[in-house]
C-alpha cells in the first residue's frame, strides 16, 4: 500500500513541479482563474460571505422576535430580512459551496486533473458577486427591497418598486451560474473519469452532485419562465398571474413549486455524498448498501418532479389533485429511510472516532432525521392544514437546511481541509465549534415546532403574548448558534495560516483517490491517470 | 393518546401541542396529528436508539474493531424498504378518510363568504344580506407600533382582537367562501381545524361546525404573508347558540341596513327575509 501511496505522491509531486511554473499570480490568478481549485476556493469563500449576511439577516429577524411588540424594524423591513435572508441562504451559500466543493473534489475523486470547462467554470462563478451585488443592493432602493417572500408569490411580489427587476435579474443570473456549474459537473463527471473509475465505482459525493447537476439543469429554466413572466406582467401587460386579465396566481404556485421541490434535493443531495463519505471514514468500514445509496438516490430526484404542490394544500386543489399529491410526498419517505438505515449500518460494527467531520456528520444523521420526520407529517393533507404556514413549517425546513445542508458542508470542510491546505485545523476549537452549533441550532429550531402547533403563523413580525417564552428561547438559541458561526471562520484562518502539517492521509480510515495524492493536493490534481491498483481500493469499497 | 392530552390542556400543553380544537373535523385532525407523532416517536426510538447503541457499543476507544465486510444485505435491505411501506399505508388510510371529510361541503347551513384585503377582512352574511368589516382592534393597533411604549402584555389579547366579531351559530354547518381583493390571504381558526387560501379573482370553500357544547370565542391570524401588516388582521369568531345567533343577526341586519329609507332599501336588501333554510337551498344551488 505504501508503494502505490510513494509512486502515486512522488508522480505527481513531478507533474505539479512541471505545471506550478504557469500559475497566474496576483489578481490575475483569482480573475483569470480557470484552476478547479482556485475556483472551488472563491465559491467557498463566496458562500462564507454569504451565510454570514443572509446569518445577520436571520438575527435581525430573531431579535425582533424576541418580544412581542415591535422593538427595531419596521414591518415592511422585517418582510425584507425574511426575503433576503431565504434567497441568499439558498442562491448564495448553500448553492455555491456544493458548488465549490464540486469543483475541489470531484476532480481529485475521478482521477482526473481539472474540471471538463475550465473557463465556463470561471464564468459561472463570476457571475455570482454580480448577481448577489444588484440583489442585495435592491434592498436600497426606492420602494424597498424584495418582501414579498422568496417564494415571490404574485400578487403580493408585483406590489414591489424598483427592487422587483432587481431581485428578477439577479435570480435569472443565478440560475444562469448554476445551470453552467451543472453542466460542468455533468460533463466533468461522464468524460474525464480515469480509466477504471466506473459509474458505480465513483464516490457517493460524485452521484450525488450528478443527481443533482440534472436536477439543476432540468429545474432552474422553470425558475428563469417563472419570474419572466412576473415582470411581463409587471412591466408589459401580460396577465399570466392575474385573475382580471384571464390569468392565475396559483399557476404561479405550481410552475414555482415544480422548480421549488427539486430545488430542496439540490441543496440536501450533495450532503447526502458528503456524510457517505465521512461515516465510513470515521466507522473504518465501507459504506453500507454502496448501490442501494445510489439508487435511493436516483429515487428520491424522480419523486421530487412530482410531489410539487404539497407546497400549496391550501390552495384549494381539487380532491383527487390532494389525494396524488399525499401519497406521492409519502413515497419520499421510502428511499430516505433507506438512505438513513445504511448510514445506522455503517456504524454498526464500526470502530468509530469522534473528530470535528464525524461530529458533524452525526449531528446530520439525528437532526435531518427529524426533519424528515416533520416533513412525513407535513405530508398528511389534514394534518398539514393545521400546519401549513406555520411556524411548525419553519422548524421542519431549517432541520433539513442547517443541521442538514450547512452542517454537511462545514463537516466537508474540516474533513478535506488539510488535503486542501496541507494543514490540520485545532481540533479542540473544532469540538467547541461543532457543540456550540449543535446546541445553538436546537435551542433555536425545537421551540418553533411548539410555536407552529400553538398557532403562530410564520412570517409576522410580531405575535400574540402567549408565544413570548418560546420565542424568546429560540432567539436566544439564534445568537449561540450565529455568533459561533465566527469561531468556524477563526479556526479554518488559523489551520491555514499555522496549522500542523497534515500527513498525506490524515485520516487512517479514508478511502478514495484523493487521499492518493500528496498533500497539500497538486494545483493541477491528476495530470497522470491514476494507476489502476488506487482505483481499486480507493474509490470503491 | 387523547386521554394523555386532556389533563394537560390547563398545564400550558396548548403551547406544546396542537389542540383539539372544537369542531367535528378539528377534533380529526388532532387524532391524525397525534397518530402521525406516535409513528414518529415510535420510529425515532428505534432509529435513534440503534444509533446511540452504535456510537456507543462500537467506539475505538473501547477496542471495537471495524467488521469491514459488513457492506451489504439483501435482506435487511428488503426489510427496511417493506416495512415504512407498510407503515405508511397505515398512515395514508385514516389520511384519505379525514381528507375527504374536510371536502364533504354538502348540506351545509349557512355560508359567509369571507374576503381578504391589505389588511382587513370582510365577512358578507349572504343568507341574511349584511356584511361588515372586521379590523385590528384600536388598542392592540396602537401597542403594535414600532417603540410604541405599551407593553403587549398589558393588552388584553394583544393582536388577536378586532373591532367587528364574526358571529355563528353552534352545531350548524357553516359554509366558509374566501376570496380576496388584492393579494392572496389565509383563514385560519386553528381550533376550527381548517385554512384555506383567500385568492384574489377565485372563490375557495370550505366548512366547520362548531360543537354544540363549546360555544365561545376562537382567534385565528391571516397566515399567507400579504404585505406589511400581514400580521395585523386576525380573525375573531364567537360562536354562539342558535337563538342568540337569530337575535344578533336581526340586530346586525337591523343596524347595518336602516329601515330610515325603507322604499329605495327595498329592492337591494330584500326585506320579504327568507327563512334561513329556504336560502341556504339558493346558496346551495350556486355552489
Amino acid at each position: 500500500m505504501s508503494d502505490h501511496d510513494h509512486s502515486a505522491a512522488a508522480a505527481h509531486g513531478h507533474s505539479h513541479d512541471d505545471h506550478g511554473d504557469h500559475k497566474p499570480y496576483g489578481w490575475k490568478r483569482w480573475v483569470y482563474a480557470t484552476n478547479h481549485k482556485d475556483i472551488g476556493t472563491m465559491y467557498l469563500i463566496f458562500a462564507c460571505v454569504m451565510f454570514f449576511i443572509g446569518g445577520s439577516m436571520a438575527l435581525v429577524i430573531r431579535l425582533e422576535l424576541f418580544q412581542p411588540g415591535l422593538q427595531f424594524v419596521d414591518p415592511a423591513i422585517f418582510n425584507e430580512m425574511t426575503t433576503v435572508h431565504a434567497l441568499l441562504m439558498i442562491f448564495g451559500a448553500v448553492m455555491p459551496a456544493w458548488t465549490g466543493l464540486a469543483n475541489w473534489l470531484i476532480p481529485m475523486q475521478v482521477g482526473a486533473p481539472d474540471m471538463a470547462l475550465p473557463r465556463l467554470n470561471n464564468f459561472s462563478f463570476w457571475i455570482l458577486p454580480f448577481a448577489f451585488t444588484l440583489l442585495i443592493s435592491s434592498l436600497f432602493v426606492p420602494g424597498g427591497g424584495p418582501a414579498g417572500g422568496w417564494t415571490l408569490y404574485p400578487p403580493l411580489v408585483l406590489q414591489g418598486g424598483d427592487s422587483l427587476p432587481m431581485a428578477i435579474f439577479a435570480i435569472h443570473m443565478m440560475g444562469a451560474s448554476s445551470i453552467l456549474g451543472a453542466i460542468n459537473v455533468i460533463v466533468t463527471i461522464m468524460n474525464m473519469r480515469a480509466p477504471g473509475v466506473g459509474l458505480l465505482n465513483m464516490p457517493l459525493f460524485v452521484w450525488t452532485w450528478l443527481i443533482t447537476a440534472y436536477l439543476l439543469i432540468a429545474v432552474m429554466p422553470v425558475l428563469a419562465g417563472a419570474v419572466t413572466m412576473l415582470l411581463t406582467d409587471h412591466f408589459f401587460g401580460t396577465s399570466f398571474f392575474s385573475a382580471a386579465g384571464g390569468g392565475d396566481p396559483v399557476m404561479f404556485q405550481h410552475i414555482f413549486w415544480f422548480f421549488g421541490h427539486p430545488e430542496v434535493y439540490i441543496l440536501i443531495l450533495p450532503a447526502f455524498g458528503i456524510v457517505s463519505e465521512i461515516i465510513p471514514t470515521f466507522a473504518r468500514k465501507p459504506l453500507f448498501g454502496y448501490e442501494s445509496m445510489v439508487y435511493a438516490s436516483a429515487s428520491i430526484a424522480f419523486l421530487s418532479f412530482i410531489v410539487w404542490a404539497h407546497h400549496m394544500f391550501t390552495v384549494g386543489m381539487p380532491l383527487a389533485g390532494q389525494m396524488f399529491f399525499m401519497l406521492s410526498t409519502m413515497l419520499i419517505a421510502i428511499p430516505t429511510g433507506v438512505k438513513v438505515f445504511n448510514w445506522c449500518a455503517t456504524l454498526w460494527r464500526g470502530s468509530l472516532t469522534f473528530e470535528t467531520p464525524m461530529l458533524f456528520s452525526l449531528a446530520f444523521l439525528f437532526l435531518f432525521t427529524c426533519g424528515g420526520f416533520s416533513g412525513l407529517m407535513l405530508a398528511i393533507v389534514p394534518a398539514d392544514y393545521q400546519y401549513h404556514d406555520t411556524y411548525f413549517v419553519v422548524a421542519h425546513f431549517h432541520y433539513v437546511l442547517v443541521p442538514g445542508s450547512i452542517f454537511t458542508i462545514m463537516a466537508a470542510v474540516y474533513y478535506w481541509l488539510p488535503k486542501w491546505t496541507g494543514r490540520m485545523y485545532d481540533e479542540t476549537l473544532g469540538k467547541w465549534h461543532f457543540w456550540l452549533s449543535t446546541i445553538g441550532v436546537n435551542v433555536l429550531f425545537f421551540p418553533q415546532h411548539f410555536l407552529g402547533l400553538a398557532g403562530m403563523p410564520r412570517r409576522i413580525p410580531d405575535y400574540a403574548t402567549q408565544f413570548a417564552d418560546w420565542n424568546m428561547v429560540s432567539s436566544i438559541g439564534a445568537f449561540i448558534f450565529g455568533f459561533s458561526q465566527l469561531l468556524f471562520v477563526y479556526v479554518v484562518v488559523k489551520a491555514v495560516r499555522s496549522g500542523a502539517k497534515a500527513p498525506q492521509r490524515p485520516w487512517e480510515g479514508a478511502h478514495g483517490l484523493e487521499w492518493e495524492l500528496p498533500t497539500p493536493a497538486p494545483y493541477h490534481s491528476w495530470s497522470d491517470p491514476p494507476p489502476r491498483e488506487l482505483i481499486g481500493k480507493g474509490a470503491s469499497h | 393518546m387523547l386521554n394523555f392530552a386532556q389533563p394537560m390542556a390547563d398545564s400550558g400543553w396548548h403551547l406544546l401541542n396542537m389542540t383539539k380544537g372544537v369542531t367535528e373535523l378539528s377534533a380529526q385532525m388532532y387524532k391524525l396529528h397525534m397518530l402521525i407523532l406516535w409513528v414518529c416517536v415510535g420510529i425515532g426510538v428505534i432509529v435513534y436508539g440503534a444509533m446511540i447503541i452504535a456510537l456507543f457499543k462500537f467506539r475505538r476507544s473501547k477496542g471495537a474493531k471495524p467488521d469491514t465486510k459488513m457492506v451489504h444485505s439483501t435482506n435487511a435491505e428488503i426489510l427496511w424498504t417493506a416495512a415504512p411501506t407498510i407503515i405508511l399505508i397505515a398512515m395514508a388510510i385514516p389520511a384519505a378518510r379525514v381528507l375527504i371529510a374536510t371536502e364533504d361541503t354538502r348540506n351545509t347551513e349557512m355560508t359567509i363568504k369571507v374576503t381578504g384585503y391589505q389588511w382587513k377582512w370582510q365577512y358578507d352574511y349572504l343568507d341574511d344580506g349584511f356584511n361588515f368589516f372586521s379590523t385590528l382592534s384600536a388598542t392592540s393597533n396602537e401597542a403594535r407600533q414600532l417603540q410604541s411604549g405599551v407593553d403587549p402584555r398589558s393588552v388584553k389579547n394583544y393582536l388577536l382582537d378586532v373591532d367587528n366579531e364574526v358571529v355563528v351559530p353552534v352545531d350548524t354547518k357553516v359554509r366558509i367562501l374566501l376570496t380576496a381583493q388584492d393579494v392572496i390571504h389565509a383563514w385560519w381558526v386553528p381550533a376550527f381545524g381548517m385554512k384555506k387560501d383567500a385568492i384574489p379573482g377565485f372563490v375557495n370553500e370550505m366548512w366547520f361546525k362548531v360543537d354544540a357544547d363549546k360555544p365561545g370565542t376562537y382567534r385565528g391570524q391571516c397566515v399567507e404573508l400579504c404585505g406589511r401588516d400581514h400580521g395585523f388582521m386576525p380573525i375573531v369568531v364567537r360562536a354562539v347558540s342558535k337563538d342568540e345567533y337569530k337575535v344578533w343577526a336581526a340586530e346586525r341586519k337591523a343596524a347595518l341596513n336602516p329601515p330610515a329609507a325603507p322604499a329605495e332599501a327595498a329592492p337591494v336588501a330584500d326585506p320579504a327575509a327568507p327563512t334561513t333554510a329556504a336560502n341556504n337551498n339558493a346558496a346551495a344551488t350556486r355552489g
